[in-house]
């Protein structure tokens, strides 16, 4: 099957959306509500098929006056008065109040109208321009589907490339041939607005395309001076160079507790309160990228470039120097001015202009108040994305309300896109205010644990060592006097140690007197046994002796000797029983 | 009903100005087709006295239609008497059509 031809819109992104723009001599039907910029897409492709493809278009306006369009395509830089003279034909096809309305009509008159015009300036392209003004006119469902199948017919007839725009809360009278509109025309795209936190929120999104392939998704629009431009979707698959080569910070403490700084290329997040110098840290990464010769993006938002600049000069950063020379751009914007969208379609621009290896943004946290909080999620985590795409290493700040760090993260949900996280805090206690530094994350590399803190001196920022004690980091003047107290207290607690330790000494000397003493009366009683048993033998031998000789000196006879009367009672026994 | 009354006012025509009408139509197409006959059949009962009316084919003269303002067919254009209207659809709904040519009924 050969592929669709196509023709592209020139809308920066939708011809990446639809892969390779509208069908060509197809209808395509932009449908949304009011002011969600169907009208900007129908006029912007066609300014772009005269000044790029050297097409002639045809634009039907059945809502808007040639001029109102004229006006509003004024304010971006397509010269739209200069094609309207012989590239571009537009029809102002309002029917006037005044007209007296007898019954059914059709298009059939105004057809035959725009075939002649087509073929006088030999026209690719045609746009209908809220038909739904015109269907409402024909107060007739089974009319409305006629004149709609009138044109289909005709723009078939005619091989031309058709954009028709139309409302879609027209009411439910029109909700039926919508439908059917729908699936007569072979691409159809919705364009979306909403308001959000006085910001409008403009989507794109393509719902139909018979015959391709395409992506679905719902799509953030912007409009920059060239039009509306549909935010390219990310690639799913991430392609990042993974750099080994270590960046400084400009801390050389904080190169350390990082393994040896950040790698090229990566994304570092900084958050903390108001205050916590986030700026500081940024200011002199910055610094150190343009001291090694890198060129720096300096963006801040609510934040003149001038007044940071000065800043930064009172804690030892110089960044003018860096501005002169032009190794440092410096873009400040107020984000309240456009919405999220734009200021990301904005930094695009200046990236693509200046390209630079290193880049602040301080803080990125602001955008959430350009607008809604998810819309702002989106474009911190596209913007991370695209800067990383680049090669481009980052250094993002982050407000967060509250103290805790993990706050942050379900605020712009970038941490979990950032490689490293360092977080930034107050201790305050006993009337100072000192700040704390910790690294919450660095991905693929060993980092410290330590809390370091930062001290803000006229010739540059120091990172100093924290005191621990009882599971308390203490700084400042606090640490100058816990660390006294504790000196004391480690005092008397060796003195108390000492006094337990001699008490325990005397006390064992003296168990083990009183166990010689005991073993030397042990000692006695064993002798006293020995002494003891030696007389007792020697006492039965002599009595054994005495006896012997007792019986010799009285002459008695012995039969046996050393027999005694327990024998001869035996002996008696027997005898006498004999006979 | 409406004939009736037609019929009885047609006897004391009130004006005698002459009304000047171009009809723009798709030739062939069914509205046009009605909005002739019936443009016709009002010509015949209320404008006794004259009119001038031309029948111009948008199809044939498509640039000149776009020149004279025209949009959609079937569309009536009264030039005179001043001030000029413009009537568009079959031509259907006579008491309107009579009202925009001014003809008191």
């Amino acid at each position: 099957m050969q592929a669709l031809p196509k023709i592209p819109t020139g809308i920066p992104g939708f011809d990446d959306l639809s892969h390779g723009g509208l069908p060509r001599h197809r209808t395509t039907l932009v449908k949304g509500g009011p002011g969600s910029g169907k009208t900007l897409f129908a006029v912007q492709c066609l300014v772009n098929a005269v000044r790029k493809g050297r097409q002639r278009g045809l634009f039907v306006a059945f809502e808007e006056s040639t001029q109102q369009i004229a006006a509003n395509a004024d304010t971006f830089d397509w010269k739209l008065s200069a094609l309207m003279k012989g590239k571009l034909f537009f029809l102002d096809a309002r029917l006037s109040p005044e007209v007296v309305h007898s019954g059914d009509f059709d298009l059939s008159g105004m057809l035959a109208m725009l075939k002649a015009k087509k073929q006088e300036l030999a026209a690719d392209w045609i746009v209908f321009d809220g038909i739904d003004v015109l269907l409402t006119l024909l107060r007739d469902p089974a009319a409305e589907m006629r004149e709609i199948y009138r044109i289909r017919d005709w723009l078939a007839d005619n091989q031309m490339t058709a954009i028709i725009t139309a409302k879609t809360d027209g009411g439910p009278a029109g909700a039926v041939n919508y439908d059917f509109m729908q699936f007569m025309v072979d691409c159809v795209v919705r364009l979306t607005r909403r308001q959000e936190q006085a910001v409008s929120l403009h989507r794109l999104q393509i719902t139909k395309y018979r015959g391709s392939d395409f992506m679905a998704g719902d799509y953030p629009v912007s409009f920059g001076p060239s039009g509306m431009e549909v935010a390219p979707p990310e690639p799913v698959e991430i392609h990042h160079r993974a750099s080994n080569e270590r960046l400084s910070t400009g801390f050389e403490r904080l190169d350390k507790m990082l393994g040896g700084g950040l790698f090229r290329g990566s994304s570092t997040l900084v958050t903390g309160l108001p205050g916590t110098s986030k700026t500081t840290l940024a200011g002199k990464f910055a610094e150190a990228a343009c001291q090694r010769g890198e060129r720096t993006l300096f963006v801040s938002f609510d934040e003149g470039a001038e007044p940071i600049a000065r800043n930064l000069a009172s804690v030892g950063i110089q960044l003018k120097p860096h501005v002169k020379s032009g190794m440092l751009r410096m873009y400040s914007a107020r984000t309240e001015s456009t919405g999220a969208e734009d200021h990301l379609g904005k930094l695009k621009s200046l990236i693509r202009e200046f390209r630079p290896r290193c880049m602040v943004i301080d803080p990125l946290s602001a955008i959430a108040k350009a607008g809604a909080l998810e819309a702002a999620r989106a474009v911190a985590s596209r913007l991370i994305y695209m800067v990383k795409d680049q090669g481009i290493t980052v250094f993002i700040t982050a407000i967060n309300e509250g103290d805790d760090p993990a706050a942050e993260a379900t605020d712009l949900q970038v941490s979990t896109i950032a490689d490293t996280w360092i977080h930034l805090s107050y201790l305050i206690r006993s009337g100072e205010r000192n700040r704390a530094l910790t690294i919450v994350k660095s991905r693929g590399t060993w980092h410290s644990n330590q809390v370091r803190e930062l001290i803000l001196r006229a010739t540059g920022p120091v990172l100093a060592d924290v005191y621990t004690a009882g599971g308390e980091v203490l700084m400042g003047t606090l640490r100058w006097d816990k660390e006294d107290f504790e000196r004391g207290r480690d005092l008397k607690r060796r003195a108390e140690f000492d006094h337990k330790r001699r008490e325990l000494q005397v006390s064992e000397a003296d168990t083990n007197a009183r166990i010689k003493a005991l073993q030397q009366e042990l000692e006695r009683q064993r002798a006293d046994l020995t002494a003891y048993s030696s007389e007792n033998d020697a006492r039965i031998v002599s009595s054994t002796d005495r006896e012997k000789e007792l019986r010799r000196i009285r002459g008695a006879d012995s039969a046996r000797p050393g027999a005694n009367g327990h024998a001869k009672k035996g002996n008696g026994k027997v005898s006498r029983d004999a006979p | 009903m409406p004939r009736k009354k037609a019929k009885s006012r047609k006897a004391v025509p009130a004006l005698a100005t002459l009304v000047v009408m171009r009809l723009y139509i798709a030739a062939g197409a069914p509205n046009s087709v009605k909005a002739v006959a019936n443009l016709q059949a009002i010509c015949k009962k209320h404008l006794l006295d004259g009119f001038k009316l031309e029948i111009i084919d948008v199809l044939e003269f498509p640039l000149r239609a776009l020149a004279d303002g025209i949009l959609v067919t079937p569309s009536l254009s009264k030039i005179a008497p001043s001030p000029g209207t413009k009537i568009v659809g079959n031509l259907s709904d006579r008491s309107n059509v009579l009202f925009a040519l001014g003809i008191k009924t």
